[in-house]
């Protein structure tokens, strides 16, 4: 091993990152039997996309990359954003 | 073996080739994701013409199944991110281990998926003449189900077998864990089949749960 690299270096981030997602795991799945009415779904798709950006900006280094790199990710969330967007536009504009 | 034999035409020195790789990745796991959304996007249609139907269809769906697979995932991709750390410290031997351990939870992810199959085949939540359930729209919710978590398990069987080949190549040569830009592309591919089962998990398990 790398002699600058202690074995919890290793583990710190990705730890940390995978018990946030186990609590919010059991945070979503709890939400998910209370009545919030037409809550629950974006309830749980935001915690559903902040459980996404923690597992591609630490499991996937994406805190790491290049610029190069980070805009060829971003290309999926935002193509889907404008897909929705337009999906939605009758939908918003009633 | 030195990390040089991996360096491929036209880049000159393996830090590019590993930024192509990275860069090649994303663009490859963009195009994964928006067939997804195509998915998502019919979902998201039809469950706004039958909502009734939809959450009566999710509520028949198991939740311990779906809770206990979407934490195996992440077990998987946290083994994993721990092997990716071991090999850029050098600690090839703790990575290698890691990468086998990463395979155990992908298998028992694919396990439990084809006892929930099997549950879900015997209780007749299979779209056709002899679906159980009465609501319209329930389904096209299980038409979706089965869609989505079929073509996602087929990605978990893909990414096992590229961790498998990873895990054999580098017990020949740990080279294959620094220099190749394999472990890179392996990670990043498993990581989206985990990014990808996060957001199946609320659309399909958790829906409806409260209500009826």
């Amino acid at each position: 091993m790398d002699d600058h690299v202690g074995l919890w270096d290793i583990w710190r981030a990705p730890l940390l990152t995978w018990i946030g997602l186990c609590l919010l795991l059991a945070t979503t799945c709890a939400l998910a039997y209370v009545p919030l009415g037409q809550g629950n779904l974006p309830v749980s798709l935001c915690i559903a996309a902040l459980k996404a950006t923690l597992v591609a900006w630490v499991f996937m280094r994406l805190s790491e990359i290049n610029t190069l790199n980070r805009l060829a990710a971003a290309a999926g969330p935002i193509w889907i954003f404008v897909m929705f967007l337009l999906i939605g536009a009758d939908y918003f504009t009633r | 073996m030195s990390s040089d034999v991996f360096l491929r035409p036209p880049w000159e020195d393996l830090a590019r080739q590993h930024q192509a790789v990275s860069f090649g990745m994303w663009v490859f796991l963009v195009s994964e994701i928006l067939l997804f959304s195509g998915l998502f996007a019919g979902y998201t249609i039809y469950r706004s013409l039958h909502t009734e139907g939809f959450l009566a269809a999710a509520r028949e769906t198991n939740i311990v199944y779906g809770t206990v697979n979407t934490a195996i995932l992440m077990t998987s991709s946290l083994s994993l991110a721990v092997a990716g750390n071991a090999a850029r410290a050098k600690s090839y031997l703790l990575a290698q281990r890691l990468l086998l351990v990463t395979m155990l939870p992908g298998t028992l992810f694919l396990i439990l998926k084809g006892l929930e199959y099997r549950e879900d085949i015997e209780r007749h939540l299979v779209p056709g003449s002899a679906f159980a359930l009465p609501q319209q729209g329930a389904a096209l919710f299980f038409a979706f189900y089965w869609m989505m978590t079929g073509i996602h398990a087929i990605h978990v069987s893909g990414g096992l077998a590229a961790l498998g080949r990873l895990v054999i190549a580098s017990r020949r040569d740990t080279a294959w864990l620094s220099g190749s830009g394999s472990e890179q592309a392996t990670a990043l591919y498993w990581h989206l089949v985990d990014v990808i089962w996060i957001v199946l998990y609320p659309l399909l398990y958790l829906a409806g749960r409260n209500y009826g």
